[in-house]
């Protein structure tokens, strides 16, 4: 599916891409992890052929920058920041609909089934949307067509808890039909999503490792946790995971996506000192 | 061809948002507001009088006004896209590249010339109403220029930002351009010639290469050919070419030079980095 020989990207006197090889099959989903300026951006935008480079990329055996439209339209892609567009959110997802030769209709339901009202919002401009609206359009957007490819940087940094699992749900009804690379600078944001990782340093390539792909980017895990003490941070984070406080308000209960589990643990560490129990357990489909 | 389309529309819409368009449409149809109101149709300056007053008028302010006002905006507008992931977004869909920068040209170009055609246009309809004789052949020519000077600042823009690699970088560049082009008008031209460092021809030469002293001449070619008020550069370029053959020269060389600029702004584009 995607092609890397020798691929090598400078700016001026900066190295920032040096000598990646990498060979991606159908069906692969690849954590793309690096520290900032280790080179991830650039190896998208690549990808996206949108920076001139040494050494050869291809998709499918096409290259992205000389046969751009067949390329791209097999492509979505989804930026970590959401670009500062001033037209109207029906306007974008036309446009990008016609270029793409997709259904509008499926992008609408798309960003519905993410918790996105475009109905509601269709003559707003769409950089006066919050971060969260913006974010979830734009991943309707890219899933809305029958991509090849999904390239998505941090796709879910801006996405509550909520629409993270459609999320999950939505990457899951296409994990077979699509390659995946999702990039982000950190590894238990993506981890659960991924059956392999490449971590970038310094414009190489210093871990390319195949992980066990046992976790069901659908499956739930319903979560008890018991509270030594009422903290209020504690009930307002738990509250921002859907969580529902038992009588006492010391116990509580909720449901974890798994792919999110380990930025709900990240989330419970900062209040470890208060956790009398906890328990997690997979809930049958 | 639906691509191209599809980007000029997306340009239009996006600067229809944008505060710049609404102050430069308000510009050119406050002057012409303006113009009615100070009651400069009914003056008489040097045989001319009603609307062809105005429109020389109009004309004069609007080749000082916006050419600046094209590179400037354009400069910013597309240097500032790319420097905001507009177009690491947008360049990320399917369409090809010649669709997107002549798409935007074509869309920027209808947005720049939309107000200064439509504030003349206005001036017209005004002056049927109130009953003051509409010079066609005066209102046609202006408009003709005015849609070649738009072209030619606009090719000039797009080349500036294909080349600078930041917003602030396009800014400066954009100035400097105007900057240079005003410098060698057939004021500094005269001064120049009186110290006698260059050869006439040089400087006529200048002139005729400078778009900005193509306008000039052009327009006052229909108000007043005189050696006093045209400058001598352009006196004697009229001398040597005629009326109607200057005034087709001022039409057909700033097109030229625009799509020119533009052609190189995006045979730039297409071989360089895109966001």
């Amino acid at each position: 599916m995607i092609r890397c020989e020798n691929l090598s990207k400078s700016f001026r006197r900066a190295r920032v891409l040096d000598g990646i090889d990498l060979d991606v099959a159908l069906g692969e989903r690849i954590a793309l992890i690096g520290s900032n300026g280790a080179g991830k951006t650039t190896l998208i935008r690549c990808l996206l052929g949108e920076y001139v480079h040494e050494g050869k990329v291809t998709i499918d055996g096409r290259s992205p920058r000389t046969e751009r439209t067949a390329v791209l339209g097999k492509i979505g892609f989804v930026p970590q920041l959401p670009p500062p567009l001033k037209m109207p959110v029906g306007q974008l997802i036309e446009f990008s609909a016609a270029l793409s030769a997709a259904d509008p209709a499926r992008i609408d339901a798309l960003a519905g089934r993410l918790g996105l009202d475009v109905a509601a919002i269709r003559s707003r401009p769409f950089v006066k949307l919050s971060g969260g609206m913006k974010q979830k359009l734009l991943i309707a957007i890219a899933l809305g067509r029958d991509a090849k490819l999904l390239i998505m940087d941090e796709p879910a940094a801006n996405l509550d808890p909520a629409a993270r699992r459609i999320f999950f749900d939505l990457l899951a009804e296409r994990q077979h039909e699509a390659t995946m690379l999702i990039s982000s600078h950190r590894i238990d944001e993506v981890a659960s999503l991924v059956n392999r990782v490449i971590e970038l340093d310094m414009g190489k390539i210093v871990l390319d490792d195949r992980v066990a792909d046992d976790v069901s980017l659908t499956g739930r895990f319903a979560c008890r946790l018991v509270a030594r003490r009422a903290d209020a941070a504690l009930a307002k984070a738990l509250a921002s995971w859907h969580f529902t406080a038992e009588a006492d308000g010391l116990a509580w209960r909720g449901e974890v996506a798994g792919p999110d589990r380990l930025r709900f643990f990240g989330m419970l560490s900062r209040y470890v000192a208060l956790i009398g129990d906890l328990s997690l357990s997979e809930v049958a489909d | 061809m639906k691509a191209l389309w599809l980007t000029a529309r997306l340009d239009i819409v996006e600067s229809l948002r944008a505060r710049w368009f609404l102050v430069y449409a308000g510009v050119f149809g406050g002057i012409v507001a303006l113009l009615f109101l100070f009651g400069l149709t009914e003056s008489r300056v040097l045989g001319f009088i009603g609307l062809s007053r105005l429109l020389v008028t109009y004309i004069q302010l609007t080749m000082a006004i916006m050419p600046i006002f094209v590179l400037i905006t354009t400069v910013r507008s597309v240097a500032g896209d790319r420097e905001a992931g507009v177009f690491e977004y947008l360049l990320s869909l399917p369409v090809g590249l010649a669709a997107w920068f002549w798409g935007k040209l074509l869309g920027r170009y209808l947005v720049v010339f939309a107000p200064v055609c439509l504030a003349m246009l206005a001036a017209v309809v005004i002056a049927l109403v109130k009953g003051i004789e509409v010079p066609w052949g005066l209102f046609g020519y202006y408009t003709a220029l005015l849609a070649a000077l738009a072209a030619c600042f606009l090719g000039l823009a797009m080349l500036i930002s294909a080349v600078a690699k930041s917003t602030d970088m396009a800014q400066g560049a954009a100035f400097l351009t105007w900057l240079t082009l005003l410098l060698f008008l057939d004021l500094i031209l005269l001064g120049v010639m009186i110290q006698g460092r260059v050869a006439p021809e040089v400087a006529i030469g200048i002139a005729l290469a400078n778009p900005l002293q193509v306008f000039r001449t052009a327009a006052l070619s229909l108000f007043d050919p005189q050696l006093i008020v045209l400058g001598p550069a352009a006196w004697l370029i009229l001398d040597t070419f005629g009326g109607t053959g200057y005034r087709l020269f001022a039409l057909a060389y700033p097109t030229a030079l625009g799509l020119a600029a533009a052609g190189l702004g995006y045979f730039l584009f297409r071989r360089g980095d895109l966001p």
